[in-house]
């Protein structure tokens, strides 16, 4: 391979990967754009999308081999039972982790996302086990060359659903009356109920969102990457770090900040140093945040910054 | 009101320190009930039948202390050890128990914990089975920093132990001898990287790739395959490793490509070594891939399909056990372990799993022969232990010793049409 | 008013005299190693305490000084030789400095940007120590720690560590307590509430930030060292991410505004682990190390619903609600 096409793969497969931290950014803007509060479950969401969608959409053996399911369901209809059910999981915790601690600190509130990541890891694992399980790709064709870079075909569905979803929250928060009573809740809570918008249900609506996008990006990544029990770390993290990249608030920072986060690892990885990968995810981000306190996009209020100090 | 509030705390703090430092363990309730003690069958004798030898009494339960990674990063290596040593300990009870050398039938109590693949966590559960659970020998360690952080946990205490971690540090002490009370089943990583090194050699290959995953195992396999290939006049052109969780590969893929190697080696576990193995197929690279013996579990074909086609790795012969002579002393042991895994779990048995079988079953050997006694225990396991039929190789553990098996107890592997199959010596050079 | 001080050094001598006394009652290493576990944990509470509670600013790599002590005790006592006891000290010292200057670029930040750039800190630090194996042992650890020595005696059983650890980390309570009751203190919970109204008031906020976290380093720091010569067995997994995570839900539970809460914060942590795991090794014999997790982040959200101050201020509100209803049912004497 030469120079130039290795250049070209490593931009390429930066942005496949840039795609994902995306995708999961968003779901984290959405949940603090709506009650500040980061959500350290957001990766535990794609994990049990995909897991809910792989179980009735292939054999499977629950529970130490205590359970076998054999649905075999088409892929369109697991899809839809993998979103349905992160988004059940994402409305419990809400109503029963955050709204009872809504008078408490934002700190509290982290804490017991916190305490949420956890458990669900946890049933998780007693459910589907350690071992990686994979989804068939979506369409079954050969890889694209671009460059001389390598698309694999599931790697553009990855994009174009990051994309379809940046695209279509702009939309949802600018002009439908759901998503400007949830920003008005976050602006200002007390004004949106007297305007007579429940600001709890609200954050309900922001959760089973979040855990909708969460879900869809799990499923959309899991014929490429295989999904194991314990993704979700890794996955939150880094839409956390792509998130705060793009200034915490602004659905298309967060996109600009994974693709970039995903690009620079990429080219760090190939031409640097592979064991330090991780290391440069976050000296970008230092180099971000000194040099431009408020991000990439978007502005700082000082009550924005309050609200998310902790 | 904020000082009485403050003596109040105080009081309070140190009143539960006291009383959850003292406080005896809670006492669980076994894990098999022992069976009511049996009198000899006398009223069913029918007199003047030929002598029937009388049932042995049942004796106490023999204690055994156990603990595994079940959760966290190395998971994926403990559940399998975990669940091996539940379903053997079930086997051993459902049978009767062991038959200890005072004559009677004693049930195994099995106390398993989890240490969260965390080495500080191991030594507090290492602590907990020999101060409070009381067992006279520990099998466990998932992690070799689990295993190593335990050593002078148990030798201080005069607990024997036996890992399933595969770094030689475990065994090996400083001043060159074995550490007294600590044992292991599984190969050390050495003989796996020599396995690679004849196949290398069998091909002419002289320049590789190595890529690993960043954690114990994988750096401990990187380490031994740096050692080979030194000596074996083998050039590592590209070698770098990848954090545990990793999911995208393409950029070291794509560096690797940039070279002239000829093979990639690659040390991980399904969780990456799957993935890694895809994208390298999807990226259009064709050069052959050989792994470690991480992959030895069947959700690596699961998850890999096709990319899986023509990889390489040594492995204990557990995988193909079938197709082994019927001459291998191994083989009888291995089929059933097959069988009886897939029983009671519904899926594929794998090496490390293998590796809690056999410490299990050592000691269950030495309990026959001297009983909960630690230190007769320890005894027979470094002088006794004697071409054990074991799942990881044929054991024999002797002062200098611990491991007790080395290369021969490894084959050469190959993923063919979706199943394993055995490549012999002589056949290293077509492959894949 | 000296008043003030009195309960707390009474409070002090009283856990002294029970500290002093459970070893000699109990001989079982395991209780007593978790009880130094306690004390190791109670010692990077508190500095996160105070980073947390009183200046207010969050911390996600807590964990970095913690293994930043660690391994500077294990290369300065094995590799270079150093004698125990001073590698200890200059583990400690070391880290705090380091601490303090990597807050001056690190302290620019707010909120959200200071918690990521301190877990980014973290994330650096483990991958330096796992790829530079050469130096750190890499990921299978650091074997062979010598223990500490001094004054003549080796401290390489489990009553003799817990006696120093407890000893520490009463005098960094201590020491703890008399900034929190100090004109330092009321700097400190000045900046937390308004970091604007207190510059006005002349105060260097950041100053005041950045010694804490120096402080709150060098605690750390100095549990790390300690953690190294017990154990005498260290490797990068017990300093990453997770762990500070976990420092932070201790330093929560316990309070975050609360100095003595930090004892009661890692106390209740490593008891109830402790707990679920005998619970569950009983009722979900088959996969306990499932259940514990599972349990361990229910009960985790439980005590943040139910108690968001921590269970510090958590208890002590309802022993006086208890109180407070008991009185109700006195007929009032119109």
């Amino acid at each position: 391979m030469t120079p130039s096409e290795q250049l070209a793969q490593y931009i390429v497969s930066g942005i496949t990967q840039g795609s994902i931290y995306a995708l999961i950014a968003l779901g984290f803007v959405t949940i603090f754009n709506v009650t500040g509060i980061i959500n350290f479950s957001q990766g535990e969401f794609a994990v049990i999308g995909a897991f809910l969608a792989i179980t009735v959409a292939q054999k499977v053996s629950l529970f130490r081999g205590q359970l076998p399911v054999a649905l075999e369901w088409p892929l369109p209809l697991a899809i839809l039972v993998g979103v349905l059910g992160a988004i059940l999981v994402g409305m419990l915790l809400y109503r029963f982790g955050i709204q009872p601690a809504r008078h408490a600190s934002v700190l509290s509130q982290i804490v017991v996302t916190i305490g949420a990541s956890i458990a669900l890891r946890g049933m998780v694992l007693l459910a589907w086990g350690t071992d990686p399980y994979r989804l068939a790709p979506f369409t079954a064709a050969k890889p694209l060359r671009l460059f001389g870079a390598v698309i694999t075909r599931q790697s553009l569905w990855v994009m174009g659903l990051t994309f379809v979803a940046v695209v279509g929250l702009y939309f949802f928060f600018r002009f439908t009356m759901l998503g400007k009573a949830l920003r008005a809740s976050s602006a200002n809570p007390d004004a949106a109920r007297l305007m007579g918008i429940n600001t709890r249900r609200m954050g309900l609506v922001a959760f089973a969102l979040s855990a909708a996008l969460g879900a869809l990006g799990g499923i959309v990544i899991t014929p490429s990457i295989f999904m194991t029990y314990d993704r979700g770390l890794m996955l939150s993290l880094k839409g956390f770090v792509a998130m705060i990249m793009g200034g915490l608030t602004d659905p298309f920072g967060a996109v600009i900040g994974g693709l970039l986060l995903g690009t620079v690892e990429s080219l760090a990885a190939g031409l640097i140093s592979s064991g330090y990968r991780d290391a440069f995810t976050f000296v970008v981000l230092f180099l971000v945040l000194l040099l431009r306190l408020g991000g990439l996009v978007g502005r700082k209020t000082s009550q924005e910054l309050e609200r998310a100090g902790l | 009101m904020r000082d009485k509030r403050r003596a109040l705390l105080g009081i309070v703090t140190g009143v539960a320190l006291i009383i959850t430092a003292c406080a005896p363990a809670a006492t669980p309730a076994p894990t098999q009930p022992p069976a009511p003690t049996q009198a000899p069958a006398a009223t069913e004798a029918p007199v003047g039948a030929p002598t029937e030898v009388p049932a042995p009494e049942e004796g106490e339960p023999y204690l055994l202390g156990a603990f595994f990674s079940t959760t966290g990063p190395v998971s994926s290596l403990g559940q399998p050890e975990a669940d091996t040593m539940t379903m053997v300990v079930e086997a051993i009870n459902a049978g009767g128990g062991v038959l200890g050398p005072d004559g009677k039938l004693h049930q195994v109590e099995l106390k398993m914990y989890d240490d969260q693949s965390d080495a500080t966590k191991a030594v507090e559960v290492v602590k907990k089975l020999i101060d409070e659970d009381k067992v006279p020998v520990i099998v466990g360690g998932t992690g070799s920093p689990s295993s190593i952080a335990v050593i002078e946990t148990v030798t201080t205490a005069g607990v024997p132990f036996v890992s399933v971690a595969s770094s030689s540090k475990i065994v090996n002490a400083a001043d060159g001898s074995q550490n007294h009370w600590v044992f292991k089943t599984p190969q050390q990583n050495l003989p796996v990287a020599q396995v690679q090194l004849d196949w290398m050699k069998a091909h002419g290959f002289t320049k590789v790739a190595s890529i690993g995953v960043n954690n114990a195992f994988g750096a401990d396999s990187m380490a031994a395959l740096n050692q080979v290939t030194a000596d074996g006049g083998i050039e590592i052109v590209w070698e770098g490793t990848f954090e545990p969780g990793t999911t995208d590969f393409s950029s070291q893929l794509t560096a690797i490509a940039g070279t002239d190697a000829v093979a990639l080696v690659v040390h991980a576990t399904p969780g990456e070594g799957a993935p890694l193995t895809v994208q390298f197929r999807d990226l259009g690279f064709e050069i052959p891939i050989i792994h470690n013996h991480g992959i030895g579990n069947r959700a690596f074909i699961d998850t890999a399909g096709a990319s899986a086609e023509g990889v390489l790795f040594p492995i204990g012969k557990l995988l193909v056990a079938s197709q082994l002579p019927d001459s291998d002393p191994q083989k009888a042991t291995l089929l059933q372990y097959l069988a009886d895994y897939d029983n009671k779990y519904g899926k594929p048995a794998s090496t490390f799993g293998g590796h809690a079988w056999d410490g299990v079953m050592m000691v269950k050997a030495a309990f026959e022969a001297v009983g909960p006694d630690s230190a007769a225990i320890r005894d027979f396991l470094e002088t006794k232990i004697t071409n054990f039929v074991g799942i990881s190789g044929i054991f024999n553990i002797s002062a200098e010793d611990h491991t007790g098996i080395g290369k021969e107890s490894l084959v050469l592997v190959e993923i063919k049409d979706g199943d394993w199959v055995f490549v012999p010596p002589d056949q290293y050079a077509n492959v894949p | 008013m000296t008043t003030r001080i009195r309960p707390e050094l009474f409070l002090m001598a009283a856990l002294v005299l029970v500290l002093a006394a459970i070893p000699v009652f109990v001989h079982n290493n395991y209780r007593i190693f978790t009880l130094t576990l306690i004390g190791l944990f109670t010692l990077l509470t508190v500095g996160l305490s105070l980073v947390m509670g009183y200046a207010g600013q969050v911390s996600l790599g807590h964990a970095t000084f913690y293994g930043m002590g660690a391994y500077l005790t294990a290369l300065l006592s094995s590799s270079l030789g150093m004698p125990s006891w001073a590698a200890l000290v200059a583990s400690a010292l070391i880290t705090g400095l380091v601490g303090f200057v990597i807050g001056i670029p690190i302290f620019r930040l707010r909120g959200p940007y200071l918690a990521m750039a301190t877990l980014g800190l973290n994330v650096i630090f483990i991958l330096l120590v796992k790829n530079e194996g050469q130096i750190t042992g890499g990921p299978s650890g650091f074997t062979n720690i010598p223990p500490l020595a001094f004054a003549g005696r080796i401290f390489d059983t489990d009553a003799e560590m817990y006696y120093l650890v407890w000893v520490i980390a009463l005098g960094v309570l201590l020491l703890s307590l008399n900034i929190v009751n100090s004109r330092v203190g009321r700097a400190l919970r000045a900046i937390h509430a308004s970091e604007v109204a207190a510059e006005t008031l002349g105060i260097d906020a950041n100053a005041y930030k950045l010694k804490i976290f120096g402080l709150a380093a060098g605690y750390a720091g100095l549990a790390g060292a300690l953690y190294a010569q017990t154990i005498r067995f260290i490797s990068p997994s017990s300093f990453d991410v997770l762990v500070s995570i976990e420092l932070v839900t201790m330093a929560a539970i316990g309070g975050l505004a609360s100095i003595w809460g930090s004892i009661f914060g890692a106390a209740t942590v490593v008891y109830m682990a402790d707990i679920i795991r005998d619970w569950m090794s009983e009722l979900l014999a088959g996969a306990p190390g499932e259940g514990e997790i599972i349990v361990f982040g229910l009960l985790l959200v439980v005590i943040m619903v139910f108690m968001p101050e921590g269970v510090t201020a958590g208890g002590v509100k309802a022993v006086r609600n208890w109180q407070a209803r008991r009185h109700e049912h006195v007929p009032s004497r119109t």
